[in-house]
């Protein structure tokens, strides 16, 4: 026990002493999330969205019909009443629902205005309003057509209702992105190049003729990050929480749960980055271009993952963020509980397992 | 005397490149055994291979009666291995860094202080400066301090003096004479020719091959020619002649002097007989074989 704390009380000493680690573990995390504000607005295609048809008429057919068409939006479901609206949403099933009141038709050719309630989810407020704004081009152009027939001009009202995000803060979306990416920065990154600086460095050498095994020191190496880690989340959280205002809606020991479990898997990741790897440099550049960049890009981070091309989709199921980003938002941002996300957790469960695993069994006892 | 090393037909090759060629020799318990040889002889690797951290890829070889493949975790807790490149934590201060090893080791600095006070008091100035500030004299010291404090039944020292200026160079074998009364057995290596002598016994080793192991007098003792040294004005046009002139066995700069040999009993009119320093020995050696 006393030769643990030495190693970890050692492996402190070398954070603190070294001011460009420091920076990295501590005020990146808060500078990225401040700067991090101006999110990218891009295309999105494909929604899945719900048409709850109250007025089952004609000119109500004509509209789903028009959207179902379009590339934009792709038709999921006809439910029977708002309940089940409401689930599909939990569920991650839509993300938009089209809501024909019973008297649209004949409000629309006796008053000339007909108003439809649109319900987006804006736990990615960009992906809400861009959304709902091709919604109300649809409609539109439906409206044009109406008109060349008839020449009375039609008018039809939507009424947006943005669900779980209701002010469209921006911050709501990106605090998960920069939670994931922080983490796998701090875990896997700088783990493992603090792993692979002692065989630089030598150290390694004099570590393997001792009574240690290696196993050992490489864990040892592991916890301090991992404490440092949990502070970054805590400190993203207080910081998104108190200076962004966003607030934080689901059981918060859930989200410091869902954290731990990543940041060990991300801390496996490092840990086999830095057994695979000889120099720092190589230590960084692998962990930089094989797991940062896919993680801002395919994690949905930046770019919404159902807009990828279905490749890219299939391999962003590897990358663990993806998981977290997905089952974080669910509890920070829609304060779902634990039985909503059970099965991001059990992947990454099984991730951080199959990695940790992996790991060890890379281990070399030698040179 | 009981063996402490003991060295079986060990080969080592890198991709194809061949660093050690079939060396076998044993060192006593206790001895003080000098691994001679310049840069890329192989000295290094024979290191890795005895303090387990690398695989020999063919022989056998154990120490303090264990095998460095079979039985390497208790190896592990009785050797001390000083790396030939400084290797401690340059961003931990002295004291630091020996209280880090000796809990590596399980132990403290008290419980072995009688064996590395010696070493300990010449640093002990400097116990709160950074390891990568002292001097190069002094990093080995320290180095030496932290191979030493859990009391190894087995020194290895890889190049301990390379890089080091003279004066703590001669300290430091000091040290090692010392540490020799505790019956400790050190296996040290060197490219310095001039520390070869204060071994008990040392190998000459070159291209991954032993040229000769004896002891430093034998070695000399057994310089099969009349050795000269020789000076002039200008030693560089002297080498020059010497090595044209068909009587002429070898001839090479040797500091200020030309150290010259003989094919046949030259009388010599005025140029001073010496005796070979392990130096000689080695260049001869080398170039016979």
């Amino acid at each position: 026990m006393k030769r643990f704390s030495s190693f970890i009380k050692k492996e402190f000493l070398h954070i603190f002493r070294d001011i460009r680690t420091m920076m990295m573990l501590l005020a990146m995390p808060v500078i990225l999330l401040i700067l991090f504000g101006f999110a990218i607005r891009t295309e999105i295609m494909n929604t899945p969205f719900a048409v709850l048809d109250e007025s089952k008429s004609a000119s109500s057919r004509q509209i789903i019909e028009r959207m179902s068409g379009s590339r934009y939006f792709d038709l999921q479901k006809n439910p029977d009443n708002f309940n089940e609206i409401e689930k599909s949403f939990r569920k991650g099933e839509i993300k938009l629902a089209v809501i024909i009141p019973e008297d649209f038709s004949d409000d629309l050719y006796r008053t000339g205005t007909g108003n439809i309630q649109l319900s987006a989810d804006a736990s990615d407020p960009n992906e809400a309003s861009i959304v709902t704004s091709y919604v109300q081009q649809i409609l539109m152009r439906h409206q044009q057509s109406l008109m060349k027939e008839d020449k009375i001009p039609y008018t039809i009202r939507t009424e947006v209702k943005m669900l779980y995000n209701p002010q469209l803060v921006s911050a709501y979306n990106f605090v998960p992105g920069i939670m994931g990416l922080v983490l796998m920065l701090i875990c896997a990154m700088v783990t493992s190049i603090s792993i692979v600086r002692e065989k630089e460095q030598g150290t390694m050498e004099i570590l393997l003729v001792s009574p240690v095994k290696p196993v050992f020191i490489v864990l040892s190496k592991a916890i301090p990050y991992l404490l440092i880690a949990f502070l970054d989340v805590v400190l993203i959280l207080l910081i998104s929480n108190n200076i962004l205002h966003v607030p934080i809606a689901g059981n918060i020991f859930l989200i410091l749960f869902l954290s731990t479990l990543f940041i060990l898997s991300a801390l496996s990741l490092g840990m086999l980055i830095s057994s695979v790897t000889k120099t720092q440099q190589a230590a960084m550049l692998m962990s930089g271009a094989g797991l940062m960049l896919p993680t801002i890009l395919l994690s949905g981070l930046i770019f919404p993952v159902e807009n990828m091309p279905v490749l890219l989709q299939l391999i962003s199921n590897i990358i663990p963020a993806k998981w977290f980003i997905t089952a974080i938002k669910d509890v920070m941002i829609k304060g779902l509980g634990f039985f909503s996300i059970w099965q991001e957790l059990s992947i990454l469960l099984g991730m951080t397992f199959f990695l940790l695993v992996v790991s060890i069994k890379q281990f070399k006892n030698r040179l | 005397m009981a063996t402490s090393i003991s060295i079986n037909n060990i080969s080592k090759k890198y991709d194809d490149t061949p660093a050690l060629n079939s060396i076998s020799f044993d060192i006593n318990q206790g001895e003080l055994f000098g691994l001679i040889g310049p840069d890329g002889a192989g000295k290094t690797s024979l290191f890795r291979i005895l303090t387990t951290l690398l695989l020999a890829d063919g022989g056998q070889a154990s120490v303090a009666g264990l095998d460095v493949v079979k039985q390497y975790r208790e190896i592990r807790n009785i050797v001390g291995y000083m790396p030939g490149k400084f290797s401690l934590y340059q961003d931990l201060s002295v004291q630091e860094n020996l209280d880090f090893f000796a809990n590596v080791f399980h132990t403290s600095m008290e419980e072995n202080y009688d064996l590395i006070r010696d070493i300990y008091v010449q640093i002990e100035p400097f116990k709160n400066r950074r390891a990568g500030k002292l001097s190069g004299g002094m990093k080995q010291k320290l180095a030496l301090c932290c191979a030493l404090i859990h009391r190894p039944q087995v020194l290895f020292l890889d190049e301990p003096t390379t890089g080091v200026d003279p004066v703590s160079r001669k300290e430091f074998w000091e040290m090692l004479k010392r540490l020799k009364k505790e019956n400790i057995t050190i296996l040290v290596s060197t490219p310095y020719m001039d520390e070869a002598t204060l071994c008990d016994r040392i190998a000459l080793i070159q291209s991954g091959k032993i040229l000769s192991i004896a002891t430093p007098d034998e070695i000399t003792g057994k310089y099969p020619q009349k050795l000269f040294a020789v000076r002039s004005e200008n030693n560089y046009q002297l080498l020059k002649q010497l090595r044209n002139d068909p009587q002429v066995s070898s001839a090479y700069i040797f500091g200020e002097y030309l150290h010259v040999t003989f094919k046949n009993d030259v009388p010599v009119i005025e140029a001073e007989e010496i005796s070979p320093t392990v130096e000689d020995c080695f260049i001869q050696l080398m170039e016979m074989s």
